[in-house]
């Protein structure tokens, strides 16, 4: 296999007019692996959703009507507007007003959908200012209310009247990240930790392997509950963000470690490897030149399934309340309104982070398992 | 097979051990003690001023101004001599009736979804490889999908609201309100019975959608097999072929997993506690974390975590039992 692809330059000269089969012959590891990718539907619909989601996060300010710490007190619990595109027949996109109702006796506000005002509504409107990555000044919004003080809630507004939509468009920033630095701490742990128990063997593997095992067999949610509730008070919700990812790839590591053992082993006694042993390759060449590129495709694999589980789990966290805080605001986070019954029945659209969390667990798995049908393309 | 089950119970009882010292350690993360928290449940309780002496005394009295491996001696000492978990503030009680009010029903929860899981992925996962890229096989990926892209809360969360929206009632709690304070009796247990299922389903969904998918994986790679064709060539029937010989090797796995999902059943069934209000360790864990009630807390997860490597303990043995060319590993 490696023969293979040590001869990429082959390929372009060959590939465009040579027929299927010696196109096949002649390709590389990656190529062999984007065809067998390409041919999984349901992992490319999930890759594309991922990437949405990612472009979505990068530019909150951009595709979020509203900053994520905007609100308005007026519109407190004001339920989702609906956008209607016609009006006097012509293309003119529009969401109604709210009016409200009070109560007599409970003095509780009744939201109702006002049909005399129409608020119209625009595609890169301008609204607040903000800077794109941190660099340039601007207040172009993808979409808004073309008078930016009128309200606008395409998914409702929670207790404090903030707009739900913007809010989840910010959370993916911080939800998708906890994932990306926890895997990135998860990997890096679970290379050496597993490459070390794979090559060296003997008392070491040992070790090594006994120590996966007990943390495979403690429950670990009431273990991260614990921990994440004695983080202090008065740390910063940088530092709550840190301690969390940190905590949770302290103990995601494991699954990917015995992937990485199993083919160290498994690697050592394959012919290649024995080739380059024989042609004096140095240990370290034989391990960054020879082995690791032959499973990269399976780390990657790895940790693609194992994002949704670390999204997941700082979800959970953060919607018990132990897990980050307020100012900081992601999916689980704005879950946390939900906890009570009571408010999903008479909110319901407060459930929306929960429907985002549901799409990018769901895109991940299925982009997840297209890559490791794919990382052995023979 | 018994310098097998000697190896395991030492590497179990090896688990326990660090067990206890992550609880012991959540004991001591939060600022101050258990003197500290009783002289200001003292200043609380209407005590005008507690003079230093007295706290002192307090902390030489609970061996609190012993060095830190001393204090974990007494600790665990206590625990495995008298019983003793401590004592909690929020509930004013010792922590150890609270754990053994709280933990079986955890543990009937996590065992009755083990069973379900078992009960449904059997046939489901037979089912799925024999009648392979067939509309039901299809039917049941997606499904199983889905099951596994849910985390258990959100599931929880759904299911209350849904609940809630169309029968007005939300399904919450594990007995009906006129059982809810009596003491045990049948009824009491039907009620529950009859209350058990929603969180059963919810805390067994994941398990029960990768285990159709491990089952179906397994079969498939034993049909296959020559000896599957001999057998067939022989003229067994069908059904009489399929449930003598490639089921059996398929089924390792159902014993495997207990041990593997056990943690994650146990710790599913706490957080969907949580959100469902059962009268389970799950509230009562959160709460007294909430609360920094150490002692009650690392006491909930010092015995849930034992229980549940016991409970791989024992299905290591059974697997072992079933399969000889484990033992010999």
């Amino acid at each position: 296999m490696d023969a293979v692809a040590q001869q990429p330059e082959l390929e372009p000269t060959w590939g465009a007019e040579a027929d299927d089969d010696l196109k096949l012959e002649v390709a590389t590891q990656w190529q062999l692996m984007w065809w067998k990718f390409r041919k999984h539907q349901l992992a490319m619909a999930g890759g594309a959703v991922v990437i949405f989601f990612y472009i979505l996060a990068l530019g909150a300010e951009f595709f979020a009507p509203k900053l994520f710490t905007w609100y308005d007190k007026n519109y407190v619990y004001a339920p989702p507007q609906q956008i209607h595109l016609i009006r006097d027949g012509q293309l003119a996109p529009f969401v109604y007003g709210y009016k409200f109702e009070r109560d007599p006796k409970s003095y509780k506000k009744t939201w109702l959908v006002d049909e005399e005002t129409i608020i119209p509504i625009g595609l890169f409107v301008s609204g607040e200012p903000y800077k794109i990555l941190g660099l340039i000044e601007t207040d172009i919004h993808l979409i808004g209310p073309l008078d930016q003080d009128d309200p606008f809630y395409l998914m409702g507004a929670d207790k404090s009247g903030r707009d739900v939509f913007s809010r989840i468009i910010y959370s993916a920033r911080i939800s998708l990240s906890v994932g990306l630095v926890g895997v990135f701490i998860s990997m890096m742990l679970g290379i050496v930790l597993g490459g070390l128990s794979g090559l060296l063997g003997g008392a070491v593997d040992n070790i090594i392997q006994r120590l996966i095992e007990i943390m495979m067999s403690i429950p670990m949610l009431p273990v991260w509950l614990a921990i994440a509730a004695v983080v202090p008070l008065d740390w910063s919700a940088l530092d709550v963000y840190f301690i969390i990812t940190i905590l949770l790839a302290l103990t995601t590591w494991t699954g990917l470690a015995r992937v990485v053992r199993g083919k160290f082993l498994s690697l050592r006694e394959d012919d290649f490897i024995l080739a380059a042993r024989l042609d004096g390759a140095p240990g370290m060449r034989l391990i960054f030149r020879h082995m690791l590129p032959s499973f990269y495709s399976h780390v990657i694999a790895s940790l693609t399934l194992l994002l949704p589980g670390m999204i997941l789990a700082e979800t959970a966290l953060s919607f018990l309340g132990v897990g980050l805080r307020p100012p900081v605001v992601s999916w689980g986070v704005m879950l946390q309104e939900t906890q009570k019954v009571a408010v999903i029945a008479i909110y319901p659209w407060l459930l929306y982070p929960a429907l985002a969390v549901i799409i990018v667990v769901l895109a991940f798995n299925f982009l997840g398992d297209g890559l490791r049908d794919a990382a052995d393309p023979y | 097979m018994w310098r097998y089950i000697a190896r395991r119970f030492a590497y179990m009882l090896f688990t326990v051990w660090v067990i206890s010292l992550i609880s012991f350690i959540l004991i001591q993360l939060p600022p101050g003690d258990f003197a500290t928290k009783m002289v200001s449940q003292m200043l609380s309780g209407g005590a005008r001023e507690v003079p230093p002496e007295v706290e002192a005394q307090l902390r030489a009295q609970y061996g609190l101004d012993q060095p830190v491996y001393v204090q974990y001696a007494t600790w665990i000492g206590k625990i495995i001599f008298e019983g003793d978990f401590g004592y909690s503030f929020t509930y004013k009680r010792d922590a150890i009736e609270l754990i053994f009010e709280r933990l079986p029903m955890t543990f009937t929860i996590s065992l009755f979804s083990v069973l379900f899981i078992w009960v449904v992925a059997l046939p489901t996962g037979i089912y799925s490889a024999v009648n392979k890229y067939s509309l039901s096989d299809y039917l049941f990926t997606f499904v199983g999908f889905i099951g596994l892209a849910v985390p258990n809360f959100l599931l929880a969360l759904i299911l209350m609201f849904l609940s809630y929206k169309f029968s007005g009632q939300a399904l919450i709690g594990l007995f009906s309100p006129e059982f809810a304070d009596a003491p045990w009796s049948l009824a009491k247990v039907l009620d529950m019975l009859k209350h058990l299922w929603i969180p059963v389903i919810i805390v067994g969904m994941a398990g029960t959608a990768s285990l159709i998918r491990t089952m179906r994986a397994n079969l498939l790679d034993e049909l296959n097999k020559p000896y599957v064709e001999t057998a067939r060539a022989k003229g067994l029937s069908e059904l009489r072929l399929l449930w003598k010989y490639p089921v059996r090797h398929a089924l390792n796995p159902f014993i495997s997993t207990v041990g593997w999902t056990l943690p994650t059943l146990v710790g599913g069934e706490v957080i969907v506690s949580i959100v469902l209000n059962l009268p389970t360790s799950g509230p009562i864990i959160l709460e007294s974390l909430m609360q920094q009630d150490m002692y009650l807390s690392a006491g909930f997860i010092l015995v849930l975590s034992t229980l549940t490597v016991v409970g791989t303990f024992v299905s290591d043995l059974l697997l072992a039992w079933l399969d000889p060319r484990i033992r010999l590993q």
